[in-house]
């Protein structure tokens, strides 16, 4: 019987909430293919996170430790799971594509001789053979992708890609059996040397709270420019907030930064100007309750996700807008 | 400090991109630039060069075209090129570009190989850490800052959420680069006459076969995703969109 292997992510013992999402795509792929779904979690001490999966519907849990495993380091997780999954071959390793993954995955997948199918947003099985749907072109265009090597595929997931709610638990009163595996990390494989993880000087806007965010990309050009957004966001009430590269360029502090790399934010309204819509922007903001886009391109990725959408140059439609604003709240 | 610096040529930001009648590839017919992390990428090695002395040199693989990338990166300061050039490098998986460069540099020995982070066609991000693994040495990703410490560097690593991380490491090592880790320069005019005399490498697919494999992975279609959204477009001269949009606001949004 063919196997599919979630790894799950944890950090300092605590499920990483992603991981969850990637259950559910195996849950998904092994309703699909017939094949047995397996998990495991990685770290010192982490046995507790392997009993919580237990719960979920899943044939087995491996608990692969080591003392070597914490703090996190890419030699020592590829070394560990390499070792765990000569002696335990699967068909499917499945991971969220988070940035601890991106950063050993492909050193495990290339150890093993195969390849990981990245930031993947979707599965079918289709004439026998998976397909992986990914992102490509920043979310301009999107690819099927098929494995062609002998396994095993490595497979990591974009966020929120697959619902964490919809994770089928076990059969009543009946937890998977969890395995504990020692594996032997011997001194010398690991070479980097991290250090505690901390988050630099606090932030002096909290985005998170605010009701209306109207939000700058490089479509607005230039840094004189991003006047007219700031008297639109003061026009409507709300906070102004932007893309990672408007940030990089020190046009905004790096706190309005939104996205996989900045805040996270839901706000009632939610106004792009000149945002293309990358995936590392959209995790930050589509759990906004309305999203409103301004784009010259009729085929940015952001329209995906707009509820409401114009077409054009933000230049032309802005002015407009603010006035009517005005005139609108007068 | 002796420093590589993979850099790829990659649509323009603003192109729009078409996909071929196969729909499985763009149209080729479209203005390039260089991938956006590696320009951050060359933009550090030449700053830690400056800061000791040392010697940059910049990679590609790719057709004729990306050749500009490396002019460019030349012009800028680099010293020297290599490109693998072909139509042959297009469409690789990520592990067999790796295997290319790591063939075209094996007699060279690097104290520092940057990449980007990741690739904005592909979007693998992979060749860094596989490139990393190939040549035996360790990495780090998503790089904000290098220090040269006594035995080695100590790097700042993004984390997600604006959660950072130091980390010490040995030399030689693979670093994938952020972008905006730093301010990008311009290229002189001086740099750019300068440019033209500078030696650049070309390498054949043929040199580099050997130690090629299968891609293990391989694009059936390439399409644009069906939208998920009922997304209303609004529609109109400017004054007249911008009088929808508050009518939209104001009943539908309820914000004003
Ligand atoms: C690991 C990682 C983490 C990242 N983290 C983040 C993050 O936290 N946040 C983030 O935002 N990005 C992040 N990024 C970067 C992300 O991938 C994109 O590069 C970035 O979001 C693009 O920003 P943009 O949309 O402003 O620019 P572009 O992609 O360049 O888009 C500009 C848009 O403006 C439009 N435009 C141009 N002129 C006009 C005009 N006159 N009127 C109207 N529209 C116009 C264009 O059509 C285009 O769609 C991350 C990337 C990586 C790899
Ligand atoms: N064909 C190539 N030539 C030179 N460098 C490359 C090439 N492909 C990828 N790279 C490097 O690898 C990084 C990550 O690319 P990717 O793995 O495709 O996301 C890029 O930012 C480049 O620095």
């Amino acid at each position: 019987m063919d196997t599919i292997l979630v790894v799950v992510e944890q950090r300092e013992g605590k499920l990483n909430r992603v991981s969850w999402e990637t259950i559910a795509a195996g849950q998904a792929i092994a309703a699909q293919t017939g094949w047995t779904l397996e998990a495991a979690v990685v770290g010192s001490g982490v046995a507790a996170i392997a009993g919580e999966i237990a719960a979920k519907k899943v044939a087995k849990v491996y608990d692969i430790e080591s003392a070597t495993l914490e703090p996190y380091t890419p030699d020592a997780f590829a070394h560990a799971l390499k070792e765990f999954l000569e002696k335990h071959p699967a068909k499917l390793v499945l991971m969220p594509h988070t940035y601890q993954v991106r950063d050993f995955v492909p050193k495990l997948a290339t150890a093993l001789q195969t390849t990981a199918i990245s930031d993947v947003i979707g599965v079918r099985h289709e004439g026998g053979r998976l397909l992986f749907t990914r992102q490509m072109f920043q979310g301009k265009f999107v690819a099927d992708v098929s494995f062609a090597g002998s396994g095993p595929c490595f497979v990591t997931f974009q966020n929120g890609s697959f619902r964490a709610d919809t994770v089928e638990a076990g059969a009543a009163a009946a937890l998977a059996p969890v395995e504990t595996v020692n594996v032997d990390i011997p001194d010398g494989v690991v070479r980097n040397g991290p250090q505690e993880v901390f988050k630099e000087a606090k932030q002096a806007v909290d985005l998170t709270q605010a009701e209306i965010i109207v939000s700058v990309g490089r479509g607005i050009k230039e840094q004189k420019n991003i006047d007219l957004a700031k008297q639109l966001a003061d026009a409507l009430g709300g906070e102004l907030a932007a893309s990672r590269p408007i940030c990089d360029n020190g046009w905004l502090p790096m706190d309005r930064q939104i996205g996989s790399s900045g805040q996270t934010v839901a706000p009632k309204l939610y106004l792009a100007l000149g945002i293309s819509g990358a995936i590392q922007h959209i995790v930050g903001m589509k759990g906004s309750r309305s999203i409103v886009a301004i784009n010259k391109d009729s085929e940015a990725p952001i329209f995906e996700i707009a509820d409401y959408a114009v077409v054009g140059n933000l230049f032309d439609i802005v002015p407009p807008l603010i006035e009517e604003v005005k005139k609108a709240k007068a | 400090m002796k420093i590589l610096v993979c850099m790829k040529q990659v649509p323009q930001k603003d192109a729009p991109l078409k996909l071929n009648d196969a729909g499985t590839w763009i149209r080729e017919d479209v203005s390039y630039e260089v991938n956006e992390p590696d320009a951050f990428a060359l933009e550090e090695a030449l700053r830690q060069k400056e800061k000791r002395t040392g010697e940059v040199v910049v990679v590609t693989a790719g057709p004729a075209r990306a050749s500009q990338v490396l002019r460019e990166a030349l012009a800028k300061g680099a010293d020297r090129a290599i490109h693998l050039e072909g139509d042959a490098f297009v469409g690789l998986d990520a592990c067999n570009t790796a295997r290319a460069i790591a063939t075209a540099i094996k007699d060279e020995k690097f104290d520092l190989i940057f990449t980007g982070l990741q690739s904005d066609d592909y979007g693998y991000a992979q060749t860094g850490v596989i490139l990393a693994e190939i040549l035996g040495l360790p990495h780090a990703t998503i790089i904000m800052q290098i220090e040269k410490t006594g035995g080695g560097i100590r790097v700042k690593r993004e984390l997600e959420a604006g959660f950072f991380q130091f980390v010490d490491m040995p030399l030689p090592a693979v670093l994938t680069i952020q972008s905006g880790i730093n301010k990008l320069r311009y290229a002189t005019l001086i740099g750019i006459k300068q440019a033209k005399m500078k030696p650049m490498r070309k390498v054949t697919m043929a040199e580099v076969q050997p130690a090629m494999g299968a891609n293990l992975q391989k694009i059936e279609k390439l399409y644009v995703r069906q939208k998920s959204k009922n997304t209303e477009f609004l529609e109109g001269p400017p004054a007249e969109v911008a009088k929808k949009l508050v009518e939209k606001l104001k009943n539908e949004v309820r914000v004003i």
